[in-house]
């Protein structure tokens, strides 16, 4: 079931952005200042909400953890905890590539740019620090702690180009500004692409978390065979 | 359309697209090292088994 879901995420993510990329090249009309590279806005933005929602996923899952003690909970926040990070990653990634056209420089401690970056150090820590510890409970616990104090970095990510003015410009989608920034042309555009990440990062969840339970199937057998021996 | 930064924008595409297939990559491998790691344990614990009963 779960590989079926997974492919069918995957299916239906190619599709749409196929769909997706026909529109953004034949039917969008152009930026009157950027020229061809604001497109990469359509995969720039979306690629940074869906990591955000990832962590707040995976912070739901570290609570039910805490909450819990069931081992599933914490094999789910570390699956979305890794996704996410990729997509944090192609968010960086192609903002810098734009940046380097539009401001001229490849990157500058701006506000967003800068908790942008400490998110990433932060879920990048957590992985490492998962690979570090052994004992599972242990490991689940402090992962948890961790997720948690990461979202408070992916709050200030979120609201950092409301709070402070810097380079990067502020809120242009309507669901924050209230309308008027942007196009709703590209609005669609731009909506079609989250749908689209969101499904990959669904279905790179699921393989990844099956993954997540045959790493435990493998522990609990070493434990096994130690006793035994 | 205008093509006024075409290649930036062409990198930008590229590198967003590498670095998922990169982690797709990663994931796959991952995948097949934990099954093998997998069926090594289980017939290990079979081995382990076998010598109890004798």
């Amino acid at each position: 079931m779960r590989e079926k879901v997974a492919i069918g995420s995957a299916v239906a993510a190619a599709g749409l952005l196929t769909y997706n990329l026909y529109r953004m090249f034949m039917v969008l009309p152009d930026e009157a200042l950027q020229g061809a590279i604001y497109r990469i806005l359509f995969f720039h933005a979306p690629a940074a909400l869906v990591g955000m929602v990832g962590y707040f996923v995976a912070l739901t899952f570290s609570i039910l953890y805490l909450s819990s003690k069931n081992f599933l909970y914490d094999s789910l926040a570390a699956s979305l905890v890794e996704v996410s990070l990729v997509f944090s990653v192609v968010n960086i990634v192609t903002g810098s590539i734009w940046a380097r056209i539009i401001w001229g420089i490849w990157w500058t401690w701006d506000y967003r740019l800068t908790s942008a970056l400490v998110c990433i150090l932060i879920f990048f820590g957590y992985l490492i620090m998962r690979r570090a510890i052994d004992e599972p409970t242990q490991r689940a616990r402090l992962s948890a702690a961790l997720c948690i104090f990461g979202c408070v970095d992916v709050v200030i990510v979120y609201k950092s180009i409301e709070w402070f003015r810097n380079q990067h410009p502020g809120p242009v989608l309507d669901f924050r500004t209230g309308g008027g920034h942007m196009d709703p042309a590209m609005q669609t555009v731009f909506g079609l692409s989250f749908l689209a990440i969101l499904l990959i990062a669904l279905s790179l969840v699921l393989i990844r978390t099956r993954q997540e339970a045959l790493a435990r199937e493998i522990d609990s057998l070493r434990r096994l065979a130690h006793t035994a021996a | 359309m205008d093509a006024r930064n075409f290649t930036f924008m062409f990198y930008g595409f590229l590198a967003a697209w590498l670095i998922v297939l990169l982690y797709v990559i990663v994931l796959a491998r991952r995948g097949a090292r934990l099954k093998k790691e997998l069926e090594d344990v289980k017939r290990i614990a079979g081995e382990h088994e076998h010598a109890d009963r004798h």
